[in-house]
């Protein structure tokens, strides 16, 4: 009984960790059709941006901070000067740059901060409580914690605020929303901005567990896109909850299935994505895409 | 005094296929004008253009401004709200987000503004959480006006109103158009149904082939023959 | 009519400068070189693969590597002596008979390959474009780790090891007999590399030049208007990837030969990456241009360090030309380069390459 609570826990602190990633993909994909496979090389290069930051004495709050904010900044940078020239080009197209962005990125880390694994301080202590006659380590709750914040944080953003609704609508309909006013290249550096935020919590959490390297985020990505392909593309709710089912599905199967080690549970995310793109390629809350021939 | 919106000389194009040549036409404040002609002269892309939508060269002046380097943003924020052919209202969204999009460029007194929209359209208010694309056709139609004068607009530009909507429905929201007009509103309507467009208007432009062939009051233009054989079709 | 025989006898007698290019390289460079050119050679094989399911068919993989990977694997455990039927595993080190000669695993390592690229182009040619990207990058995420699982079998993270081996060819080190001569085993595995290259390439080109090469296109230019011509997409789409596949498992074998082993992190996602963009560097669909994609991969990352050492890069930049991630930082500009500057152009390699992404979905209406 215990050691399920146990594996729930852990399970839903990882999840929470491909749930924001999963966030950052959808967010992309719901704006542009895109996914954006240099997701996790962002995350994982405004990460090292942190531990140089920590590394210069920066406090650890702050720098965490300062973080998000850089990471905010480059998303919107690399829309405007990147993906912005083929806005106007077929999504396959975008796909492809993501992919040159993902080889770029790992390489410009490796080449900044070298392959070498890197200490990275955990935000949460490291003691752990009882809840319920369950010890609960301060990192899991710390971690899922963060990540309901922050989704919390981005649903009233998108549901009451004027930027939000913006957002949606050049989600949905770019060329009405150009009618009502809306700029729509704006709002999409905006998406990539927040993708890009959303990234480096993402890695900011997870590098303390898997410590500090140029390829940490490749496996998380992974998992990211099962959950968001789980949940559906165009959902950020089923991100959400893509992201905590697959932390606990595969946190479970760890735990009693001896077979399913580290090595399968990659494995394990690519048979729920191939699964799921195959039953019902919308996902569990996406809406079924409609195809023209 | 000068009209409200002035095109000069203005030609679009959509990739290297020109569509408009040389249009000028005048729209002065507080009246109903209508654009006419066959399929593909031009009609949608002449509202196009002065929304900035689609590429073009010539000057269009809006209340004294020139408008023609603006984008579509920017048109909007001048006070022009351009209802799409196909309404553009955005179908995933409720009702009540729609009319706040409509509100876009607008700063604050949403709470009037929708209240005096609501006045037009009684039904929207309690449909607020409802997804747009559940409406009916007419429906959609009239959330697209009222989403337009969420914006309070000096102008609306109007493009195939009543495209593929019951004789009913089109009845009443040619009503609510000239009430509108009757208040203040200037309106740049395009119309394949010529008869009714004449009968709202004050005056009218007939394109073809992305060039004006005919202009002049509705009276005129109804009682031409040739041109309703030719271009109207009644 | 004489412009047509022109065409044909500039092209046989580039062919033929190339192979006698070839032919004689190892006469004129070390042993070291001779290594990076037969390189060049496995990722010329790999390169045709993927030309096949992307270029001709269509279908975006980014799984190539990964099926390098299964092609590597099965050469690694065969010549270290993998499980036979009914007998105990029979590993290096502590078993050095009842291994497989490694020229033979060869062809078996595409078998295995192209039994795993049928096994999942089944599921796989429902999906298109974005989904396929998807899943493809998947595979190649999972399968470095899945293999490493049965760490009895394919020794887990530290993979499996083969230099000294009496079933690897002159064991790694010493002289091998190649049609009668005695040459160093890098020139050995040259040789064979370019001799099985040249093979595939026939192969390849014999196939895309005939009906199934046109079949294929159908398939890639509209899946409707293919099926109502009478070509079965999902019989193609099947085959361009168990073909594909088949090379990419050649070319994974020869890799393992060459290197005297197969680990995990030998075949990274970014191998699978790269050789795509090989491919659209190369410009999708000719053949023979699939050697510069080949070079492209194999020299990029020395022409980089070169570059820096000769003081052709900017002061700043000198010593990062050696730093280890200068070669991806290129890869991934020059493909963003060419994605921005031929974004719709007609001759425009990355369209091409987006042609094989897009889905039905985002056609243009």
């Amino acid at each position: 009984m215990q050691e399920l609570a146990q594996a729930v826990v852990g399970g839903l602190a990882s999840g929470g960790i491909y749930a924001s990633l999963a966030l950052a993909i959808v967010l992309i994909y719901r704006s542009t059709g895109v996914v954006n496979f240099a997701q996790g090389e962002m995350a994982t290069f405004t990460t090292f941006v942190c531990w140089s930051l920590l590394h210069h004495d920066v406090s650890k709050w702050l720098a965490f901070g300062l973080t998000l904010a850089i990471a905010f900044a480059g998303g919107v940078a690399l829309e405007r000067t990147i993906v912005r020239p083929v806005e106007q080009a077929s999504p396959a197209v975008v796909v492809i740059l993501t992919i040159g962005l993902l080889v770029g990125l790992n390489g410009l880390t490796t080449a900044i901060w070298s392959a070498e694994v890197k200490e990275f301080p955990s935000a949460f202590p490291e003691r752990s409580v009882e809840v319920a006659g369950v010890p609960v380590s301060w990192q899991d709750i710390g971690i899922v914690g963060v990540t309901l914040v922050a989704v919390a944080a981005l649903a009233v953003f998108f549901r009451y605020t004027k930027l939000g609704l913006g957002l949606r609508a050049a989600a949905v309909n770019p060329e009405a929303s150009r009618l009502v006013g809306v700029r729509v290249g704006w709002m999409l550096a905006l998406g990539w901005g927040l993708a890009a935020t959303l990234g480096a919590l993402s890695g900011i959490l997870i590098a303390p567990i898997v410590s500090l390297e140029p390829t940490m985020m490749q496996g998380v990505l992974l998992y990211a896109l099962a959950a968001a392909v789980l949940g559906g593309l165009d959902s950020p709710v089923g991100a959400v909850v893509g992201g905590l089912a697959l932390g606990v599905g595969i946190n479970l199967l760890g735990t009693y299935v001896d077979a399913v080690d580290a090595n399968l549970e990659l494995a394990v995310a690519l048979l729920v994505i191939l699964a799921v793109l195959l039953v019902r390629p919308s996902g569990l809350l996406g809406r079924p895409a409609v195809s023209r021939v | 005094m000068a009209p409200l919106l002035e095109l000069s000389a203005v030609s679009a194009r959509y990739g290297s296929v020109p569509v408009l040549h040389d249009v000028s036409l005048t729209v002065d404040e507080g009246e109903i004008v209508a654009v006419l002609g066959a399929n593909g002269a031009g009609k949608t892309t002449t509202l196009r253009a002065i929304s900035g939508t689609v590429r073009r060269r010539g000057a269009i002046a809006f209340a004294g401004r020139r408008i023609d380097r603006h984008g579509p943003a920017a048109v909007a924020r001048a006070g022009i709200a351009h209802v799409p052919e196909g309404r553009g209202t955005f179908s995933e969204l409720s009702v009540r987000d729609n009319l706040r999009l409509g509100a876009y460029v607008r700063n604050g007194g949403f709470a009037e503004d929708l209240e005096r929209v609501a006045g037009y359209f009684p039904w929207l208010a309690e449909r607020g959480n409802q997804p747009a694309g559940t409406l009916s056709g007419g429906e959609q139609q009239m959330l697209a006006l009222a989403r337009a004068l969420m914006a309070q607009p000096r102008m609306l530009l109007l493009d195939e109103p009543s495209l593929g909507l019951a004789p009913v429905v089109v009845a009443e929201l040619f009503r609510i158009i000239r009430e509108l007009n009757e208040r203040g509103l200037t309106v740049l309507v395009v119309e394949q149904n010529a008869r009714l467009a004449l009968d709202a208007a004050s005056r009218a432009y007939v394109l073809e082939t992305g060039r004006v062939a005919l202009a002049g009051t509705s009276e005129e233009l109804a009682r031409d023959e040739s041109l309703r054989r030719s271009y109207l079709g009644y | 009519m004489r412009r047509y025989v022109f065409a044909v006898a500039w092209r046989v007698a580039a062919l033929a400068a190339l192979a006698i290019a070839i032919l004689v390289l190892p006469r004129y460079v070390g042993v070291f070189r001779a290594n990076q050119f037969a390189l060049v050679g496995i990722f010329f094989i790999a390169l045709l693969g993927l030309n096949i399911v992307t270029g001709h068919a269509g279908q975006i993989s980014l799984a190539h590597g990964a099926f390098m990977a299964i092609g590597g694997y099965t050469t690694a455990i065969l010549v270290s002596g993998g499980p036979t039927l009914g007998e105990p595993l029979n590993l290096w080190p502590n078993a050095l008979e009842g291994g497989v000669r490694d020229l033979w695993t060869i062809p078996l390592a595409g078998l295995a390959a192209a039994l795993a690229g049928f096994l999942f182009a089944l599921p796989a040619l429902r999906l298109t474009g974005l989904y396929l990207a998807l899943a493809t990058f998947a595979i190649a995420v999972a399968t470095p780790a899945v293999l490493a699982k049965p760490a009895e079998i394919t020794g887990g993270s530290r993979g499996i090891q083969l230099f000294g081996l009496p079933e690897l060819s002159g064991k790694g080190f010493e002289q091998v007999g190649f049609l009668g001569h005695d040459v160093p085993f890098e020139d050995f595995v040259y040789y064979v590399t370019w001799l099985i290259a040249a093979a595939l390439f026939a192969a390849a080109w014999l196939m895309l030049n005939g009906r199934i090469g046109r079949a294929f296109r159908a398939v890639r230019d509209s899946e409707v208007a293919a099926a109502a011509s009478g070509v079965n997409p999902a019989a193609y789409k099947t085959l361009a990837f168990a073909v594909s596949a088949f090379y990419a498992g050649v070319a994974g074998s020869l890799y393992v030969i060459l290197n005297w082993g197969a680990a995990p992190r030998s075949f990274p996602v970014l191998l699978s990456i790269q050789l795509l963009i090989g491919l659209v560097v190369a410009g999708l669909g000719s053949l023979g241009t699939l050697v510069l994609g080949a070079l492209f991969i194999q020299f990029l990352p020395e022409a980089i360090r070169r570059s820096g050492d000769l003081g052709l890069l900017p002061d700043a930049l000198q010593r990062w030309g050696d730093e280890p991630g200068a070669p991806n930082v290129v890869f991934g500009a020059v493909l963003v380069t060419l994605v921005l500057l031929l974004p719709t152009g007609a001759a425009g390699l990355p369209r091409r390459a987006a042609a094989a992404l897009t889905s039905r979905r985002y056609s243009q209406s």
